[in-house]
Parts: C-alpha cells; structure tokens; sequence
C-alpha cells in the first residue's frame, strides 16, 4: 500500500483492526465496531472508521466531533460514490481527515481532493505503475475550476475570479 | 453566442494536455488499458470498427462560422474530408488516429471548442432548441443557462465518474423541439403563473436505449436563482442510489423506475436542503453575464412580407417548395430561420464534406449574423436570414448540394452510423435510411404524405431515437440476418409517446415495403388537415398493424 497526500508520500500511523483489538494509539475499525470502538476510547487514542460506499455520511454524523479519520472505500476507480460521500461528510460538518482507498488512478487526485479527501491509500499493483510524481502533477494539472465550493490547494474558481474582477472593475469606476 | 474568456480558454488548453499526458501514460505502461478507457471516452475518442473516432462537442448545437471552417480543416487534414452530425448535436469523426488527437484537440481548442465529456459516465454535452433565441413560441432564451450548465458540468470533480452517462436538454419554448422527456434529466423555462417570474421545470429519468422511459416531473417549479444547487442534489442522489451492479440498469431512469418519482424526489429535497446554496449557486451578476453574449443581433426594421422572394417564388416553384418546408417562423419580423437539409436523396443522414462546411460558414457570416446551429435531427440552421435573402441562399445552397427541401418530410430521416461504422450494431442503418430516401424520393409524393419523421437505429441502444420515431426501425440480428422491427406512433414532443411495435421483424428488402403500407394507411384514414401522428392517435395501432402482416407473413 502506498499513502499519499498533496505533499507526497507519507507514513501510515494507523493500524486497522477487524476486532476490538484497539490498542494501538491510532486505530481505524469498521462501522459496525465504531461505536463499541468510541466507547472504549483511551485518552489520547484516536479512532478513525472504515466505510464501504453503499454506507452513508448521515450515519456518522452522530459521530462527527469523537471521529479523527474516515476511510472510505473506493472497489474500483471508475465507481465515483465516494466522491459523493466525501462531499456529504464535509457539508455536514466532519472536519478530521479524510481518506479515500482503492486502486484509483492519478487522474482522480483532483477530484479526491476537490471533493474534501485529504489523502489516498493505493494498492500495490497501482502503485507500481503509477509512482507519486505523476499523483503530484496531476494534482496541479487543471489550475481552475468551475465547480464553487469545490475549492482546494492552487485552483483558482472561475466563477470566484470572475466576481472578484467585476467588484474590481467597480471600484475602479 | 458565448465566446470564451481568459479563464474558459485556459480550462480547455489544460484539458489538452492532460489528455497528451494520458496518452503519454498508457504508451508508457502506467496506466493499463482498461484504466485508460475511461479516460479516452471522457475526451470523446471511441474505438469503432474499422478506426478511432472522435466525437467534438457542439454545445446546445451552436456554432460560428470560425469554428465551422475549423472543422473542415481537419476534416481535410486529419480526417477523410467529411464528418456526421448526431442526434445529440455533436460532430463525429470516423477516421482519427490516436497519435493526431493531441494536435486535433488543440486545433479544436484554437475556436473554443473541445471534446470534454462527449463519452463516457458523466455528464455529457448539454443539447437545446435548435431554435433558442430566434422561435416565436419562446418564453424565453435556453441558451445561457445551457451555457451556464455547461461550464458548471465540465470537469465536475464529484460527477466525472457517474454509474453511467447523463444526458441535460432544455428548452424556453412552449413547442418542445429538444426531445426533452428522452434525457436523464430536462430543464423547461416555465412562468410562474402567480408571480410572472421565469424559472425552472425540471423533469428526470428520460432515456431510449433497451428500456426507453419518458421523464417525470421532480420539480414543477425552481427559482432560477438555485439551479446549480438543484442540480448537484440530483446528481449527488444519482451518483450515490443509482445502481452499480449492472450497467443496463445503472441510467437514472431505472433509479426513478424502481424507486418511484415521490421517494427520489423526497431523497433530492432532503439533500437540497443540506446544500449551502450560496456556496454553490452562480451570482445573478454572472448569469447576467453570459445572458449578455447571446443578446439579439442587430436587426433590422423589416416588413413582415418579403415581396421579393414572393416574386422568386413565383418564377421558381423548387424555390417555393424549399420556403414551404425549410423555412421556420421567426421572433422578428421579415427573418426567418433557414434550416439547412443533411438528407440529400440517398445520402447518408447527418453527413457533410469539408466543402459544404465551407460554403455554410460563408452563408452564416454573409446573411445570419455569423450563427449556426445543429438539429438533433442532424440537419442545420441559419437561424437568422432576412426573407429577403432567402432567395440568394438558397441558389448557395443548391450549389453545393445542400438545398434539398424536405425538413419534417419522409425524407428527412434520422440514422445511427449502425454497422457501417459501429462496434456494437446489430445491423446496418444507414443502408435503410438511403433506400427509403430514395424510395420516397418524388417532392409531390413528398408534400402529399406531409410531416412524418422515419428514425434508425442500428441496434437497441437506440442512438437513432427510433423509439420516438412516428415510424421508428430498429435493426436487430436475427439468425445471422438483419431483421428490422418497426414500430408507429412515436413522438418526440411536449406529447411524447413511444412507438408501438407493428409485428415481427422484417428482412432489410421488404423495409420500404412496409413502411409504404403504414403510409398508406395514414393517407387512406387521415381528416381534412391531420399529420401522420395526429391520424395515428384517433384511429390507433390496430389498422397499421393489420396492414403490415401482410407484409410480415410474405416476410416469413
Ligand atoms: C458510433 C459509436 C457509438 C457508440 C459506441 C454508442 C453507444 C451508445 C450506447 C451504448 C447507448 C445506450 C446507452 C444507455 O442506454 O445507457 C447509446 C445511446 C445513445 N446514443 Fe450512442 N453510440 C454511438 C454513436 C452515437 C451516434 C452517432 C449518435 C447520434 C446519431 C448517438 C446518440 C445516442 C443517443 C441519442 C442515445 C440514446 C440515449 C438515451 O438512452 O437517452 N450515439 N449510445
Ligand atoms: S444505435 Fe447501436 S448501432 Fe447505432 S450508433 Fe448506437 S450503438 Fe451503434
């Protein structure tokens, strides 16, 4: 596995567990186990959930303020629901990180990221073919969009830019 | 029209080049095949059967001179001297090579144009009335919330990987001329009765294909202040409920099917509401500002008769004919709109060489303020010629072949390219479309049959819009032999209906048969004044369907 974000590569601090077995300082646990998980929190200890995308943002709201990572699952690339749920998560308010996994292609970096993801979990096979410099110049390859409220890092928002010319022309008058 | 800024222009050329850096990348190994696909078809490039083909985005069907002239050079330098005109208002080339692409893209770029979103799961070109902005039944003026929708759609990180494609038509006209019902998902400018305002009728879960659907109403009524946020509930609902397991069942339609219109529209209410509107809704000041690009030419003030082309009329009685059926009334008085036939006597529906591309630019920029649009039915327009130039047009046209006078006529028959080019037909239909044509071919038999619409497609996927046909042939295969089922009573309009199927389907030979004993059954039992369509809904399936077996058991 490879965990990137918009900086590069980096290390995973996170262990994932399919039981109750939460001793690590940082552990992501599936939905089912999320709330027997939150109640056996240690201070200090952070808990993140592991999500398929037939699971809904509304069903973690409840959890929003105690959750630190949501990892939602991509089965393939082509299948966009995540970008959906990531959207949900933060309209709604979650505001830890947020982390997309699956063998999506570099091309998908600046959707992931428009889209509120902070960081992607590749599979080896990926990986391989698909090494983090071409994640990198995908991420800064479209500088603009036109999507308002889909803003993150460099890009610029079309429709932003262009109020913001007009109030300049305005105040040029 | 709309003519890009610094910011569209910019957006495009970097789309050029992530799509040279897609190539790159799978010549290079670092993305497979199957990975590549996706990509490939979100820039409109598809592998057909005999070579690439690359599908150009006509946005809602308008077009300038430049860019038509643009497409005949690389018609001519990258291609085989010709494209094809779609139901979708898109134009095709058959004979791309992956490795011209790149430049092609940038050529295209040159005149604002692109190849974003043509294919694949997303949201795909947004079509309109062919006659936005000129037709005397309009409320009011689709095109800039077409191009509104249009920039809000393009690269849209959230929806660029749907669970299949999705097709948006509006239409400001009371007279639906977009097939409106047929799309995923269809804006129609209505008026408040109480108020007076404009703002939106939104209708979802239109689709042909194997299981053709008419859309349903989800909103009767939208402030025209929320139609981004509105949108992206429906397509956030979309993405999330539409089913992923299986490809035929995965359109927006079988979502509204299955679940019912109340409990998506319960689903698309909710999420609306979530949505921060002011976060994602345009200003009203850009509104404005596109609206600005598409404010009326500079007419003149003209007499609402011409009496020169009365007077041409009179000594040219092919001109006269050309008026009656080529010509549609116009918002302003002493104009017309011009629609340019691409349905020569056996020609192949939809075609055109670089040279007519030419000679149509210089028409557009000589007598119609410099526009063009393209017709769902694959024809074109000259959307604002004076009266008194028709005349003189039409003696251009007829130079180049391009005057034949039979829009809305048998003749005028929509094709997929079916087998000739496509990797998925079943049969053949441009082969049918040219044997009816010419099957049909006399101008008073013409005139005497009236408006009816004959649509092909070459297999269920229904590219032709068959389903919507007032005579709709569908080519399937049937133990290795082409067979051709027909059905009646299609109508794309604001009384849309699909059509009926007539028997069991038919070898190629006996297709003109057939539809000569549907026609005459119309001419037999029509009232004073009634079009096919009209005469097919008081008497029903029931006579068409008798005078077909006779056919279909001579067929057997
Ligand atoms: C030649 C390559 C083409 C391929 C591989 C292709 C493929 C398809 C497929 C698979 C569908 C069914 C989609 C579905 O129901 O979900 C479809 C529908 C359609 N296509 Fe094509 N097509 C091609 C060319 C064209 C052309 C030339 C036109 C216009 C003349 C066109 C316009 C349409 C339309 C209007 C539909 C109906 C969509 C609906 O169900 O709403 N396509 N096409
Ligand atoms: S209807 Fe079938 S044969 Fe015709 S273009 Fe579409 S996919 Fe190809």
């Amino acid at each position: 596995m490879l965990l990137l974000d918009r900086e590069g590569a980096k290390a995973d601090l996170w262990t994932r567990v399919e039981t109750l077995d939460i001793s690590a300082d940082k552990v992501i646990v599936p939905s089912a186990l999320l709330q027997d998980a939150l109640a056996a929190r240690r201070p200090g200890q952070q808990i993140g959930v592991a999500i398929d995308n037939t699971e809904r943002a509304a069903a973690l709201e409840p959890y929003f303020g105690a959750l630190a990572l949501v990892v939602i699952a991509f089965p393939t690339g082509y299948n966009g629901r995540g970008f959906s749920i990531a959207r949900q998560l933060r309209e709604r308010g979650f505001s830890g990180l947020l982390r997309a996994s699956g063998p999506l292609v570099s091309d998908q970096f600046p959707h992931a990221l428009a889209c509120g993801f902070d960081e992607i979990e590749l599979p080896d096979a990926s990986a391989e073919r698909q090494p983090v410099e071409q994640w990198l110049a995908a991420a800064a390859r479209i500088s603009l969009n036109y999507q308002r409220g889909y803003n993150y890092g460099a890009v610029a928002n079309i429709l932003e830019q262009r109020r913001a010319a007009r109030r300049a022309g305005a105040a040029n008058v | 029209m709309y003519r890009y800024d610094e910011f569209d222009e910019r957006l495009v050329r970097e789309r050029v080049a992530q799509f040279a850096s897609q190539v790159a990348r799978r010549i290079d190994g670092s993305l497979t095949d199957a990975e590549f696909l996706p990509l490939r078809l979100k820039n409109g490039l598809y592998l057909q059967l005999h070579s690439y083909m690359l599908r150009i985005a006509v946005p809602y069907g308008t077009l300038h001179a430049r860019q038509l002239r643009q497409l005949a050079r690389i018609a001519d330098e990258y291609d085989r001297g010709y494209g094809h005109f779609t139901t979708r208002t898109n134009l095709q080339f058959n004979w791309s090579k992956l490795k011209d692409v790149p430049t092609v893209l940038g050529l295209l770029a040159d005149v604002e144009m692109h190849c974003i979103q043509t294919s694949g799961n997303c949201i795909r070109n947004v079509t309109a009335d062919h006659f936005a902005g000129v037709a005397h039944d309009e409320i009011e003026d689709p095109r800039p919330i077409a191009e509104l929708i249009r920039q809000w759609s393009t690269l849209h990180p959230e929806f660029e990987w749907l669970g299949r494609k999705f097709k948006i038509a509006v239409s400001g006209a009371t007279h639906d001329r977009a097939v409106v019902k047929s799309h995923d998902l269809g804006v129609r400018i209505v008026r408040d009765p109480a108020s007076g305002e404009t703002g939106y009728e939104i209708l979802v879960g239109g689709g042909l294909g194997r299981t053709p659907f008419a859309a349903k109403v989800l909103r009767e009524f939208l402030p025209r202040e929320d139609l981004l946020a509105y949108l992206e509930a429906v397509l956030r609902v979309y993405n999330l409920e539409g089913r992923r397991d299986n490809k035929f069942k995965a359109r927006l339609k079988i979502l509204v099917h299955e679940l019912g219109i109340e409990a998506l529209r319960a689903l698309v209410e909710e999420e609306f509401a979530h949505i921060d509107k002011a976060r994602v809704n345009a200003d009203p000041q850009e509104q404005a500002r596109i609206a600005a690009y598409f404010a009326p030419p500079a007419y003149e003030d003209l007499p609402e008769v011409s009496r020169k082309l009365e007077d041409a009329q009179i000594r040219d009685p092919e001109l006269a004919r050309f008026v009656e059926h080529n010509l549609f009334r116009h918002k302003k008085r002493g104009y017309t709109a011009v629609t340019i036939s691409l349905k020569p006597i056996g020609g192949t529906p939809g075609d055109i060489t670089s040279e007519q591309m030419r000679a149509v630019a210089d028409l557009a920029e000589k007598y119609s303020f410099d526009e063009l649009r393209v017709t769902h039915a694959q024809n074109l327009v000259l959307p604002n010629v004076k009266l008194d130039d028709v005349a003189e047009v039409y003696e251009a046209l007829k130079a180049h072949d391009l005057a034949t006078a039979n829009i809305g006529r048998i003749t005028d028959i929509i094709s997929c390219p079916g087998l000739d080019y496509c990797s998925l037909a079943t049969a053949r239909s441009i082969p049918i479309a040219q044997v009816l044509s010419h099957h049909f071919a006399d101008p008073e038999k013409q005139k005497q049959i009236g408006e009816v619409s004959i649509k092909i497609s070459g297999c269920i996927n229904a590219c032709g819009h068959h389903h919507v046909g007032n005579i709709g042939i569908l080519g399937l295969e049937k133990k290795g032999v082409e067979s051709y089922q027909i059905t009646v009573g299609g109508d794309p309009s604001e009384n849309y209906a699909l059509g009926e199927l007539l028997g069991p389907g038919v070898p190629a030979e006996y297709v003109p048969e057939a539809v000569d004993k549907v026609v005459s059954v119309y001419l037999a039992e029509r009232q004073q004044g009634e079009t096919f369509i009209e005469t097919y809904r008081r008497i029903g399936l029931a006579p068409f369907k008798a005078a077909f077996k006779e056919i279909a058991d001579v067929a057997a």
